[in-house]
């Protein structure tokens, strides 16, 4: 459905995404997960084909977004991070003016508002002037133009950002509904969001690919490497010299906790040294009150591939 | 065609919900009257328009029309509905054109407001229709460069007091200033500021003769601005 190659952009000498590639098959939905200024905006509107990129080729539908910009325009549904809509406007209106450049008929306009007012829960306020509009209320409209033509792909750039605990729960649901059908992209830098309605993860930092996978992919990835954090009552000095001699140990950071030392070890891949250190507190007469493994987050490999491309940009 | 209709509707009924509409046409009605009344009735010698025409009409258009038009690039660039706009499946050309002829509807809804100038003189004398024709066709062809020539700064910035004022100093420049600045040079130069000066081609309307050589003056130039405009869009992809 998407296929991006070597794709670069630069903004004067600014190198915003550095040449990257990526392939997403047909349905589904795909996260676009980074920091702020990663670049995750900047590919999205290549993809929409609001800016041309710098250098390589992306295709949608089998169209070039460069020299096949509107044929790929009609296929896309494109929902911009800010959500800009005419505040003059009321929303049906808008929807109305929005099908009528798309070129669909009257019935299909007809029928495309109705689907999408009920999909997005547009309910009465779809005939209120949009200044008239919260922010998650605009958020919707913004998503019902996106969705209004039926496109093959759906972008969405934050699409639940300013929304309330609510309205965000029911946008996933409607995000991950919509990825039976079409074929989604959204960017987001929630992790947990994109591992509850992601297919599929394209991690990117610094305009950089990072990782790619699904988010169980990813996780595993990263758990090999788990840590171990263990209360005991005793000495910093003496748990920080025994630990160390554990076989596959590489790191110990020791804490206060009400008395109690709370040490959290992390072990090469593949070692669990859980056991070593039962043991150890056996052997010692060390009061042990809590011994467990901690799983790794996606969080976690998300904070730490980052930091690691961010420090490249800045040398 | 059926794109740029839509465009040129939407852009039409956003005039009749913009606060800013409702003041230029206050100040228009208003200094047309006000021309209309000390121009023709103060010294009335013949009942006709060509005072107000001639001189007062164009220096308000100078003045509204700007206004009118500075919106509706800019404030697309300033809202970020430009990005909505452009990834819809329309060129560039249909954009501009669908803002161009939202703008020239709402202009030709201002013009037929000065109907009311005409119905006056015909209680004091007799009309001359093919004066009056002359007279319509010349403000629609002036109107439509000025708006044209305004849609382009509008393209050019997302401030919207940027564009007027640089649409002010343009149209200005090449309405009036030009044919001052002629009498400064001799032979062909002075011939070619002449023949870009906006008012000699607009005069002859005024005096009531239809030359092709006027029509297709204000054709291509307004052409030429709004392939400006185009490309000028175009180039905002590129930032
Ligand atoms: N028009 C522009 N001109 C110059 N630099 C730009 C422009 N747009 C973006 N950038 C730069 O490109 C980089 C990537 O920006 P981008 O908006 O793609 O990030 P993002 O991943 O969407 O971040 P966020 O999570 O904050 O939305 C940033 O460093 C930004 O400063
Ligand atoms: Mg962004």
């Amino acid at each position: 459905m998407v296929r991006v190659e070597n794709l670069t952009k630069r903004y004067g000498s600014f190198l915003a995404v550095d040449n990257i590639s990526f392939a997403v098959q047909r349905g589904g939905v795909l996260g676009f997960l980074g920091p702020n200024g990663a670049g995750k905006t900047t590919t999205i509107r290549i993809l929409s084909c609001f800016h041309p990129a710098s250098g390589g080729s992306a295709t949608i539908g089998g169209y070039d977004v460069f020299r096949q910009s509107i044929d790929v325009r009609r296929r896309v549904g494109y929902l911009p991070e800010s959500t800009p809509l005419y505040p003059e406007m009321r929303a049906r209106e808008y929807l109305q003016f929005r099908g009528k450049l798309r070129g669909m008929s009257r019935d299909e306009r007809t029928s495309g508002i109705r689907r999408v007012a009920e999909r997005c829960w547009l309910g009465s306020f779809i005939d209120r002037p949009i200044n008239q509009l919260s922010k998650g209320m605009k958020q919707r409209v913004g998503l019902a133009d996106a969705m209004l033509h039926d496109p093959d792909l759906l972008i969405l750039d934050e699409p639940t950002i300013g929304l309330d605990p609510t309205q965000i729960r029911e946008t996933r649901n409607l995000i991950k509904d919509l990825g039976e059908r079409h074929t989604v992209m959204l960017s987001s830098h929630i992790l947990s969001e994109v591992e509850q309605i992601c297919d599929q993860t394209i991690i990117i930092a610094a305009g950089k690919i990072v990782a790619t996978g699904s988010p169980q992919d990813l996780r595993d990835r990263f758990s090999e490497q788990g840590r171990v954090v263990a209360e005991i009552k005793a000495e910093h000095k003496d748990i920080e010299e025994e630990t160390r001699k554990i076989t596959g140990i590489q790191q110990v950071t020791l804490a206060d906790a009400n008395g109690w030392v709370r040490t959290t070890v992390s072990a090469k891949a593949g070692c669990d040294v859980r056991e070593d250190l039962f043991k150890l507190a056996k052997e010692k007469n060390w009061a042990l009150r809590e011994l467990r493994r901690e799983g790794a987050t996606l969080e976690d490999f998300f904070i730490k591939v980052t930091a690691e491309q961010q420090t490249v940009r800045a040398q | 065609m059926g794109i740029i209709c839509t465009m040129a509707r939407r852009e039409l009924g956003a005039y009749f919900l913009s606060p800013i509409a409702y003041a230029v046409i206050a100040i228009y009605l208003f200094a047309a009257g006000l021309a209309f009344g000390l121009g023709t009735f103060a010294n009335s010698a013949e009942a006709s328009l060509r005072n107000l025409l001639e001189f007062w009409m164009v220096l308000i258009l100078v003045f509204v029309l700007p206004m009118l038009t500075m919106r509706l690039i800019s404030d697309e660039l300033r809202s970020g509905t430009i990005e909505t706009l452009m990834t819809a499946p329309v060129t560039e050309s249909q954009i501009v054109l669908g803002k161009f002829f939202g703008a020239f509807a709402f202009y030709l809804v201002l013009l037929a407001t000065l109907a009311i100038y005409p119905i006056l003189l015909e209680m004091y004398g007799d009309m001359d229709y093919k004066l009056l024709f002359c007279n319509v066709m010349g403000l629609v062809l002036l109107g439509g460069l000025y708006i044209a020539t305004s849609l382009f700064f509008s393209a050019c910035t997302k401030h919207q007091v940027i564009a007027v004022l640089a649409s002010f100093f343009l149209l200005a420049l090449m309405t009036f200033a030009s044919q001052g600045l002629a009498q400064q040079f001799d032979g062909a130069i002075r011939a070619a500021l002449q023949q870009l000066s906006v008012r000699t081609h607009y005069m002859d309307f005024v005096r009531g003769l239809i030359d092709t050589n006027h029509v297709v003056f204000f054709v291509t130039t307004t052409s030429l601005f709004l392939f400006l405009t185009v490309k000028r869009l175009e180039m905002q992809r590129w930032q």
